[in-house]
């Protein structure tokens, strides 16, 4: 009798999924999965997206009122149950990050924040100067801040001595799609802090998800991979994927690299033919 | 009075409130932040917050991002 493979495999998934909670900001969450809305083509497809990622934390950002979106996103985002975790997007100095940041907890009634302060509109890389400043002040403000920042582990230590609640490092630029461009940076800096580190920006597809798990980041974000992609509900649940087979790849222990072969049926017994 | 909003002129009567501004330009978001003169105006203060001339206002509401 041919045996059902979802029911075989369902109790480890289960073991796995209550075994092995992210936690950031106090907060516990199944996901490992943070979704950003931006560049999104439509309500249905972020619908879809989110719901196929599993996603627990969702990204948004404040503009103008006449530039943002009707309030149906919202309406999106409130009916998958996500929590909202509002960015700085488009700020350049630590006293518009501040305010912004504090403009998003009145908005959204939520002190937590992706903080991001970026150099130039060029690369979007983040200006180090006034991340670190901006993430004092509102730390000391009370916000949850999850700083997204170089993949630099000096200025990741930095900014989770000044009490930043998770350290977000880029792959590569914001939407270039590169994937991770520096692994070690990347496996130093999860060595370097105690609080979560989360892989934000870079990401292109499937293996650069599960490639940052595997190199020990606690969670992935990513917004453009999935929004920009043909079919963002299926990129999503790719990423989903990717994420946890990258986190149990991670969890399992990976065989040491070696140069030469090994043999995994023993030499023991074979035949003279 | 004559105040800027969201970096445009704007005419506002006399009396007007951040809480008359909001429901003016943002009646269709229920997160709203509004922020007059480089400072956060609390949602709690909007109805007792009476504009002046020559404010500088941002009103601001959810869309989407990374």
């Amino acid at each position: 009798m041919q045996k059902d493979l979802t029911t075989e495999l369902a109790p480890a998934l289960a073991r796995e999924e209550a075994g092995d909670p992210f936690t950031v900001g106090g907060e516990t969450f199944t996901s490992r999965l943070l979704l950003g809305t931006g560049g999104v083509p439509s309500l249905e497809a972020l619908e879809a997206s989110v719901r196929a990622s599993g996603t627990q934390l969702v990204t948004v950002a404040l503009r103008r009122v006449e530039a943002s979106a009707t309030g149906s996103m919202m309406a999106v985002l409130d009916r998958c149950g996500v929590r909202l975790l509002p960015n700085t997007a488009g700020c350049h100095t630590a006293r518009e990050a501040v305010l912004t940041a504090r403009l998003a907890r009145e908005a959204f009634g939520t002190d937590w924040v992706k903080l991001e302060v970026i150099g130039d509109e060029h690369t979007l890389l983040p200006d180090a100067v006034e991340l670190l400043d901006a993430a004092e002040q509102l730390v000391s403000e009370g916000f949850t801040v999850l700083a997204y920042t170089n993949d630099d582990p000096i200025l990741g230590r930095r900014l989770a001595d000044v009490g930043c609640a998770a350290v977000m490092p880029l792959g590569s630029p914001i939407g270039s799609g590169l994937g991770i461009r520096n692994p070690h940076n990347i496996a130093l800096l999860r060595e370097a802090v105690q609080v979560p580190v989360v892989l934000d920006a870079g990401i292109g597809t499937a293996s650069d998800a599960a490639q940052a798990m595997e190199l020990g980041c606690d969670a992935v974000l990513l917004a453009s991979a999935v929004t920009r992609a043909r079919d963002p509900e299926r990129m999503a649940l790719a990423m989903r994927q990717a994420v946890e087979g990258g986190r149990l790849a991670k969890l399992a222990g990976r065989i040491p690299r070696r140069w030469h072969a090994e043999a995994s049926t023993s030499f023991a017994g074979l035949p003279e033919l | 009075m004559q105040v800027t909003v969201n970096g445009a002129p704007a005419e506002l009567a006399q009396d007007a409130t951040v809480a008359d501004l909001v429901a003016e330009r943002a009646g269709g978001h229920d997160r709203v932040a509004v922020a007059r003169n480089g400072d956060v105006v609390p949602r709690s203060s909007w109805g007792q917050t009476r504009l002046t001339d020559g404010d500088a206002l941002e009103v601001l509401a959810p869309t989407a991002g990374g």
